[in-house]
Parts: C-alpha cells; structure tokens; sequence
C-alpha cells in the first residue's frame, strides 16, 4: 500500500509554559514524510522542549500534536513510540549494564507481543519472535557500524559508539520518524561526517527525521527544511539555504546591532 | 499429607529436628522473590510484610473460622493482598520516587493497629491453634515455580523492559515500555507471592500475631535483596537464606540479631553494590539467533 505523501508530524499553537517562562511559544510547524528536517536556534530557544513535547515527556500548556493524521496531544510516550516514533537524547541516555545488543532488543519492545504464558512456556510464538527481533536488532546495529561489540557492556562503549548505540536503538523498530537531539554534539569532523551520511542513509530507509543541531555547517549539509526557534518562539521555516538571508535569524544569533551592520553593508 | 517416596532415616531425622528452619529458608526465599519483583523495576516498596500479613491472616481465617480445606485457603490467601495492592498502587504508582514506599510503611502500621484492635482478628494475642496443613513440599514446590517463572520472563523482552525502567525510566519509555503497567504488575506479583508466604508460614508455625508484620519484618525482607542482589531471581533467594541461616548459627548472640543484620545491610551497601550474586543474567530469550 502507497500512501499519498501527506504531512508526518504537524504542531499547531503549540505552547509550553514553565513558572514564569514560555520555554515553547505557539510553534506551528508541519514535517511532511520523507527527508531531513532541522530545528535549530540558540542555546535556551526551546528545542529540546519541542523535542520533549513531541515524544510525550511533557505536556503542552497548549496547542496540539498530530502524527500521521492522529492527534496525538494527550497519547503518553509509549503509545507514540507504538505509532512509529522514536528518538535519541542529547545527554546520552543509554542502558549502561546491559549489553550493546540487549539495548538494541529494548528498542524493538513495540515489535513484541508474546503473553506472559507464552513467555514461561517458551512457546513458539515466543522464541520466534525473540529470533526475529535479535536478527532485527543485528541489522540496526549493522546499520551504524557496531556489530563487531555487540555482546559488550553498553557503558564500555565510547561517547561516540554510545551516540551510534542510541540511533541504532531508536531505529531498530524502523519507525515512521527518528528525533535527533544533537546527535552531532561532542563529535570530532570526521565523525560528524560520518553522521551525516548515517542520516542521509536512515532517511533513505523512509524514515523522516527531524533534529535538533547546533552545528549549522552538518545542518545545510543534510537537511532538506529547517526550522529556527528563538525564546520559544519560530522565527524562520523553509529551505536551510535561505537561513543566513534572514534577518531575524541574524539577529537571533549575532544580536541586533550586528544585524543592523550586516544589513547596512548588503544594502 | 501424601509421601511421594520414603525418605532415607538420616534425612528424616534431619528434617525433623530442623522442619522450623527447612519452613523458614522457604517461606523467606517466597518473600524474597517478592522483594525481587518490586526493585527490578526500579520501586521500593515496604510493603512485603503487609501484603505476607494480609495472606496469614486471611489464610488463618478462611481455615479456623470459615473451615475451608487448604487446597482452597492457599491460593485464595492471594486475594487479598492484591486487592490491597491495587488500592495503594493505584494513587501512588503514577508517582515517581518514594511515595509507593511511605505509602507501604503506612500500610503496614494501619493493618498492625487493626489486627490489634479489632477482636476479630484475635487482638494482641493474634490467631492461634492454626493447623500445620503446609508441607515442605509445597512451599518449596511454589518457591521453585516462582524462580523458574520470573527467571524466564527475566529473559525476554519483559525482563528487558524491567530493567530498562530500572536503568533509565524516560528511555524506556521512549521504547514504547508502559511503565505503570509494568510497575502494577510488579507490585501485584509482589503482593501474591507475600500473601502466599505468609498463608504457608501461618499454617506451618500455628500461631500468628500482629508484629510479625510489623516495621521490622518489612527491613528485613527488604534486606534480603540487598544481600542477595537482584541481579537475578536467585540472588534474592540467596540473600534470604543468608539471612535466616544466620541466627541459627549465631543463637548464642541472639540479642545481636538485628546488630547482625544492621551490620550485613551496611557492609553489602558499602562493598557489594550488586549483592552477593552479582551475576547479571543475559536478557536473550534464545540461545541461538539468526546471524
């Protein structure tokens, strides 16, 4: 079955208010299916609250979350990780004590449905599926290059395996959408490159992902829309090309002043 | 009850002199387990004594007042520790930290001023002449179902689960893991396999009395997974036959008995961190996976 490219991921008047601060001002942003799409903004603009409220591990103040035609507003996170949402963290949240692969298999608890008699009996139907998701999780960790340590201790792994652990996590169910909190942060450039073409391929497997990014050079590198946040508040979507163009977006970063400036010298 | 083989005299003999202890290892590993079940999902509950005194007494009852045959008594001594459970997990599970465990505590203490106060339930003096129907064959027959039976579900995507709310409950989550279900769940197994030690050990000991439920009890099977170690089913296990062989084996110091296990609590906390069986078990459910 083909569906008809509709939008993935649509916010509308989406509003989070903390005591005394909007960490997220009535954000309207549509995500079609496909491709790879970037949030960006400065240090404090509400993107990871925009991440949070997409995944369901804080209410919105206001507004509304709709995720493949369903409005999601009110659905707890792991319902929305059954509908085929999925997503990373920009501290590192990773199962230390368990195995690489082990945390690979958490990832895919959407894709099992063996009832508890199944499971004591070890009926079947139980050690099929629990056969299906360990070839499942060996491809997700095929996928980002982690194969070769997958009986080690999860926390053993280097912060950068650790990063590529917790994507090979979030994808092993091949979800209909990947959030990316600063998947890029603490790497090297050869690294980030390699994320890079990591993303590109994950986006080639139909997944739509959507990341949070500091670093602007990997964003126009890899990402087909952007959407900019400031105090909470969108203040640019469109193609990324077109970011530096923006004078709101200059000012954003760089303050008024320098704006001004820039703006004086093009004119 | 039913012999199923003659026992050679020298194992009789021994079962014999030390029954009170052979009901005691297995009543405690039950309760162990029950400890088990609630921090692998990353709760403190202190409860269990509550729940194992809601099973003796309910069990006691069925059996002096109701007349029931044991065969009905037993698993019906579950009920009502799950029905209380649900009560106290309904309001506090929602809750992140230790509202489960305060509200456990407060279980506790309002069951034991009930038991005391109300004549029904025999007072100060508890319920007594209680019919020994327990055989060791059935306390350690459930003892040994309820390791095997959590033993498998720690390996599969369950166990899997457990732990991932025990390591990181945002994650987990994340995964699509529901984690009120899982921490009912929990509670309810925990509840059960309390009310079902308690239910043995009033019909092994023929005697039950409101401290036996009290705070105190509720460290020390609490203890026992620290001991132990929750790593896999079996440590808690360990941890309580540790636990109780250790007073037999020092009954000349039995006024120090909670110094002891003051003392074990802070050196097991301080030094093994994941217990004495500090094994953790692999989560795979099979053996040998599609490459």
């Amino acid at each position: 079955m083909t569906l008809p490219r509709t939008d993935l991921l649509q916010t509308a008047g989406l509003t989070r208010r903390y005591a005394g601060l909007v960490a997220v001002d009535a954000v309207d942003m549509t995500i079609p299916e496909g491709g790879v799409h970037a949030v960006i903004g400065p240090n404090g603009a509400g993107k990871t609250t925009l991440f949070n409220l997409i995944s369901g591990l804080v209410p919105p103040s206001a507004g509304t979350i709709t995720f493949a035609g369903q409005d999601i507003t009110a659905l707890p996170p792991h319902l929305r990780a059954r509908l085929g949402m999925a997503r990373t963290f920009q501290n590192i949240r990773i199962f230390g004590a368990m195995t690489v692969l082990e945390n690979v298999l958490t990832g895919l608890h959407v894709r099992l449905s063996a009832s508890l008699p199944e499971i004591f009996l070890r009926l079947g139907r139980f050690r099929g599926e629990e056969r299906q998701a360990v070839g499942r999780a060996r491809a997700a960790l095929d996928l980002v290059g982690l194969s070769a340590r997958a009986s080690e201790r999860a926390a053993a792994l280097s912060y950068g395996d650790q990063r590529r652990l917790e994507i090979a996590r979030a994808m092993a169910a091949e979800p209909r959408l990947l959030l990316l909190d600063e998947p890029a942060a603490g790497m090297n450039p050869a690294e980030t490159d390699a994320l890079g073409q990591l993303v590109r391929r994950i986006c080639g497997f139909g997944t739509t992902v959507l990341l949070v990014e500091h670093d602007m050079g990997f964003v126009m590198d890899i990402s087909d829309t952007a959407t900019v946040l400031n105090f909470g508040r969108r203040i640019y979507a469109g193609p990324p090309a077109d970011i530096r163009q923006e004078p709101l977006v200059i000012e954003a970063y760089l303050g008024a002043r320098m704006a001004e400036r820039l703006a004086r010298r093009a004119g | 009850m039913i012999d199923f083989f003659t026992m050679p005299d020298w194992l009789d003999d021994f079962l014999w002199t030390y029954q009170n202890v052979v009901h005691s290892l297995g009543v405690n590993g039950l309760l162990g387990l029950s400890m088990y079940v609630v921090l692998a999902v990353g709760q403190l509950s202190l409860g269990q004594a509550a729940f194992m005194g809601l099973g003796a007494y309910s069990s006691a009852l069925m059996t002096l007042k109701l007349h029931l045959p044991f065969y009905i008594v037993l698993p019906a001594s579950c009920v009502t520790p799950i029905l209380f459970a649900l009560a106290i997990g309904v309001p506090t599970l929602r809750l992140s930290g230790v509202y489960l465990a305060i509200a456990t505590i407060g279980l506790g203490e309002v069951l034991r001023a009930v038991y005391l106060n109300v004549d029904y339930f025999g007072g100060a003096l508890g319920l007594s002449g209680i019919p020994n129907s327990a055989e060791s064959w059935m306390i350690y027959g459930l003892l040994f179902a309820a390791i095997a039976i959590l033993w498998m579900v720690a390996r599969s995507g369950v166990g899997r689960a457990m732990e991932a709310m025990r390591e990181d409950e945002t994650a987990a989550q994340v995964m699509g893991v529901n984690i009120g279900r899982y921490r009912m769940g929990a509670l309810l197994a925990s509840a059960m396999l309390a009310g079902l030690a308690g239910a043995l050990n009033a019909h092994v000991s023929s005697f039950i009395g409101p401290n036996d439920y009290g705070f105190e009890p509720a460290v020390t099977i609490l203890s026992y997974a620290l001991l132990g170690g929750i790593g896999t089913p079996l440590a808690s296990v360990l941890g309580a036959w540790v636990l109780t062989l250790l007073p037999e084996v020092l009954r000349d110091f039995s006024d120090l008995r909670m110094v002891f296990n003051g003392v074990i609590i802070v050196v097991a906390v301080l030094f093994l961190p994941n217990g004495l069986l500090g094994w953790r078990m692999g989560r795979i459910g099979v053996k040998r996976a599609a490459p």
